[in-house]
């Protein structure tokens, strides 16, 4: 594989992978089933002294 | 069952007390053959460490256990001793870290306080102040309140009983090692990566049982999630493991030599580099501390985090976008013109993860606005995250080629570091010291809050010399830099620039002085809250005081 064919693969394959990666975050966050889940681990510090 | 726990704890003693004696053989050996000299006085202090590593076992093995008392009003029996140890070092380190920072600004300034000696030459001390600040204040306050906030958040010990002791004293040995080394002239030459080989090695051994006591501490937790703060400290010891190993890979000269070779050479050399110095920023001075913010924030604020879900998305966006930020260290060199604009590219969009959690952080202050004038903790964790706002503006601005090339290589760097490691880093610090010491020694409260107040004022005034001073000596050097005359010669040599920074640098040492005054307020402190003191004075919350405020 030539140095250009290294770089030019890299661009698409890391433009993919990060815009997966980022609609997956963004899908587990806004998970209307996730809130309750959410809503708890956002008051945990407050649980211990 | 209950006969069994104490010798199951007898057997790692012995298996750790052979380890040392072990090791003592090791350091004598070392001293015996020792290459050159420097590596003679390690191998001797090693021998010293374990040494006083059996005796520290045989008088553990006889004491009584401190936390007993407590245990009972706990839910769960959380090893606090180690946190505890932490704190003290925490702050120690703190203080001789600024004040060796404020001995090196005033060499610049006055360049006759290097003495003409190769142990106080500024090109020794320098390092030893970014290691002593970095390293050993924030590496301690990283272990010490990720060891406090995963048992807390988990609702579970610490995992194993001598392995977050030897991370502690093993971190802080390394300390040692790295900085005796830097003055006796023995450094790598890669920047917040100085120690050398053996030293690394040392730091290898130590990381992985860090990360071995934080995974195995999260194992047993008795909450179903894992708070978002152990996911920042759990990158924050993965990267930095990562970071740390690829960046010392190296060549010994001898194996009873201190000096190495590094693996890698030329631009490689310094794209690695780079790659090692840019994350120890994102993961530790970034990842590490978002950690103590998302537990010490709603702690201190008695609030729940703002957003949980924005915490997430900060998160995950923070850590893919920070590694692939380094390459903006080394715009217009041999770097490939791609890998540059990558750099800058990924640096840009830092903006949004980093505001992200800067406005997380923030807004956890709905509903207890009002804490901002009674408390003066909560006063200094929000001044750290304004900080850490502003200097992940500035960085992402400095990383734009164009700006950078005014930029680089001048003090507007150094400025932007600082108002990012005082005004963030250090005071997110302060803030969890403060919030630890009264509830580690179960004291009421601090000693004097009054104290803390005076602190962030004194601090706060000399960061801002500090940055202000840089700002104005960064872009008006830059400019001289690249100033031609009408005939295309360069209009100002290189000492003409050097003349110019000098009323900046003696700002600069000013503030310099002021934070490290504030450390010394802090440590008069922590150390009168530990012996149990409390100063007698109105409560800063208390309506007299808010009624006298605008009048006094």
């Amino acid at each position: 594989m030539a140095y250009q064919d290294v770089v030019a693969f890299s661009g698409i394959f890391g433009l993919i992978f990060f815009m997966v990666l980022f609609a997956g975050v963004l899908i587990y966050a806004l998970w209307p089933g996730n809130k309750r889940k959410f809503d708890e681990a956002a008051r945990m510090p407050l649980k211990e002294d | 069952m209950t006969d069994e726990q104490p010798r199951a704890v007898a057997g790692t003693t012995y298996g750790a007390g052979a380890l040392l004696i072990l090791g003592a053989v090791l350091g004598l050996f070392l001293m015996a053959r020792a290459a050159d000299p420097v590596m003679g006085f390690h191998g001797f202090l090693f021998v010293a460490f374990c040494v006083l590593g059996v005796y520290w076992l045989i008088a553990r093995h006889s004491g009584g256990d401190a936390d007993a008392g407590r245990a009972a009003a706990q839910s769960v029996r959380y090893n606090d001793a180690v946190v505890r140890a932490g704190v003290v070092a925490s702050t120690f380190w703190g203080v001789i870290g600024f004040t060796v920072g404020l001995v090196i600004a005033l060499q610049l300034a006055f360049p006759v306080l290097n003495f003409d000696l190769p142990w106080t030459n500024f090109g020794r001390l320098r390092p030893l102040h970014t290691s002593a600040v970095i390293f050993a204040f924030g590496g301690n306050v990283l272990i010490a309140t990720s060891f406090h906030v995963v048992q807390r958040t988990c609702r579970a010990r610490l995992a194993g009983d001598l392995a977050p002791w030897f991370v502690f004293w093993g971190y802080n040995f390394f300390i040692v090692i790295a900085a005796t080394g830097y003055v006796l002239g023995v450094t790598q030459a890669k920047e917040y990566a100085e120690p050398e080989w053996y030293a690394d090695l040392w730091l290898t051994v130590v990381w992985v049982v860090y990360l071995l006591v934080f995974l195995a501490t999260l194992w047993r937790r008795k909450e179903p999630h894992i708070y978002v703060a152990n996911w920042f400290y759990l990158a924050f010891i993965v990267t930095v493991a990562v970071l740390h190993i690829v960046n010392g890979l190296a060549v010994p000269v001898a194996w009873s030599g201190t000096a190495s070779y590094s693996l890698f050479a030329g631009v490689q050399s310094a794209l690695i580099q780079w790659w090692y110095g840019h994350n120890a920023v994102g993961f530790f001075l970034t990842a590490g501390f978002l950690g103590i913010m998302y537990y010490f924030v709603p702690k201190q604020a008695e609030r729940p985090v703002y957003s949980y879900r924005l915490s997430i998305v900060h998160f995950w966006t923070l850590i893919f976008l920070y590694i692939w930020a380094g390459p903006h260290h080394l715009h217009y060199t041999a770097l490939p013109d791609w890998a540059q604009t990558l750099g800058m590219t990924f640096s840009i969009m830092l903006w949004m993860p980093s505001w992200g959690g800067m406005i997380n952080g923030l807004m956890t202050l709905s509903g207890a606005w009002d804490k901002l004038r009674t408390d003066p903790v909560i006063r200094m964790l929000v001044i750290s995250i304004a900080f850490y706002g502003m200097s992940t503006f500035e960085g992402p601005v400095m990383s734009i080629k164009a700006v950078n090339s005014l930029s680089h290589y001048t003090d507007w760097t150094i400025g932007h570091v600082h108002s990012g490691a005082l005004g963030w880093v250090g005071f997110v610090s302060f803030g969890a010291i403060y919030f630890l010491t009264p509830v580690l020694w179960q004291r009421q409260r601090l000693y004097s809050l009054k104290l803390v107040n005076l602190h962030f004022w004194v601090a706060t005034i000399g960061i801002l010399l500090y940055i202000t001073a840089m700002w104005v000596s960064g872009i008006l050097q830059g400019l001289m830099w690249r100033a031609y005359d009408t005939l295309g010669f360069l209009e100002y040599s290189f000492v003409e620039t050097v003349e110019a920074m000098h009323p900046f640098y003696v700002i600069r040492a000013a503030g310099g002085a002021l934070f490290v005054i504030g450390s010394l307020i802090m440590a008069y402190n922590v150390w009168r809250t530990i012996r149990g003191d409390l100063r007698e004075e109105d409560s800063v919350s208390s309506p007299q005081t808010i009624a006298a405020a605008p009048a006094g």
